[in-house]
């Protein structure tokens, strides 16, 4: 079972706020009201933290249900606990962070980004837990006939060749085992960089030199990309 | 493994080859993301991208952010028609 507070309790949190960010002065106002009353102390500021784990929980619950279908292994009541637990932590680091609320966006999207985040993490991590990650560091090499059909795509079939070879020839093993399990096996990148001990922006950083080199290379090779990333 | 569907092509090698422009990094994307998704349903995706460039790309390129781009859009939109 996963840790959570007792259902409908809210966890408890250090309540020693006492300055208002100075961007306080320009939000809409329900957002002021947020936030004055966060940074507040008494009872003011423990009906607003009270709220505000119920939106978390309600954001956390929301992305819960969303990716249902690929938690078939957890039992029911396990949803609601990991709801509870993302809810906890969003609670934590919303506080935390309250002084880098800058008005940016409505509070309450800035606050469900947080539980989301919380919940996106906790289900990749359940659903990955205790499996083998399928990172096969040769498995790139058969990425050409990948294609069914090779003889009625020869651009496409010449293109993957040309990529298979940049993978073996330009990047390193380290790029390579990143960008294979990342790309080509499905390995969600957070759950890639908890088992090798790094950081999720660590770890794009690598996929992103990577797929730089591998771009480099055939543009070099007079191959046209124009099109082929997505984004533009 | 993939078929023969052209559309399959495009998505394996958009997966490898990434973005082209630039992109934000991780860290960027979250901390933008609030502003980004909040100018996205009231002022379109024209706006938000203009706004905050290389937003875009990263979530083209990063399938986690993207998956927390869509849970947060779609929670903000559903939030919004009540």
């Amino acid at each position: 079972m996963l840790r959570s507070p007792a259902a409908g309790s809210v966890p408890r949190v250090a309540s020693e706020r006492v300055t208002i960010p100075a961007a306080a002065a320009r939000l809409d106002p329900d957002s002021r009201r947020w936030v004055e009353e966060l940074a507040g102390v008494g009872r003011a500021h423990d009906d607003a933290v009270a709220r505000l784990h119920a939106l978390l929980l309600r954001a956390a619950r929301f992305e819960v249900s969303r990716r249902r279908a690929g938690l078939s292994h957890l039992r029911g009541g396990d949803h609601d606990d990991l709801a509870q637990e993302s809810a906890a932590d969003a609670l934590v680091s919303v506080l935390e962070k309250l002084d880098d609320f800058r008005g940016e966006s409505r509070f309450t999207t800035w606050a469900y980004k947080f539980a989301l985040y919380e919940a996106a993490v906790n289900l990749r991590r359940r659903a990955w837990q205790d499996r083998e990650l399928p990172i096969e560091p040769d498995s790139w090499q058969q990425l050409a006939s990948r294609l069914a059909s090779p003889a009625e795509h020869a651009m496409e079939t010449e293109l993957l060749e040309a990529v298979q070879r940049a993978i073996g020839e330009a990047l390193s093993e380290h790029q390579r085992e990143v960008l294979v399990a990342t790309t080509l096996n499905g390995v969600p990148i957070d759950v890639l960089a908890e088992r090798l001990n790094t950081s999720r922006g660590a770890l794009y950083k690598t996929l992103h030199d990577a797929r730089r080199k591998l771009r480099g290379r055939l543009a070099d090779a007079g191959f046209d990309l124009a099109g082929t990333g997505g984004g533009q | 493994m993939m078929g023969s569907d052209p559309g399959e092509h495009r998505e394996l090698l958009a997966a490898l080859l990434g973005p082209a422009g630039p992109e934000l990094t991780c860290e960027e994307c979250f901390e933008q993301l609030d502003r980004y998704v909040d100018r996205e349903l009231v002022h379109g995706g024209a706006d938000a991208d203009g706004a905050l460039p290389g937003m875009r790309a990263h979530l083209a390129g990063c399938p986690a952010c993207r998956e927390d781009h869509e849970s947060l859009r779609e929670l903000v939109r559903t939030r919004d028609s009540r």
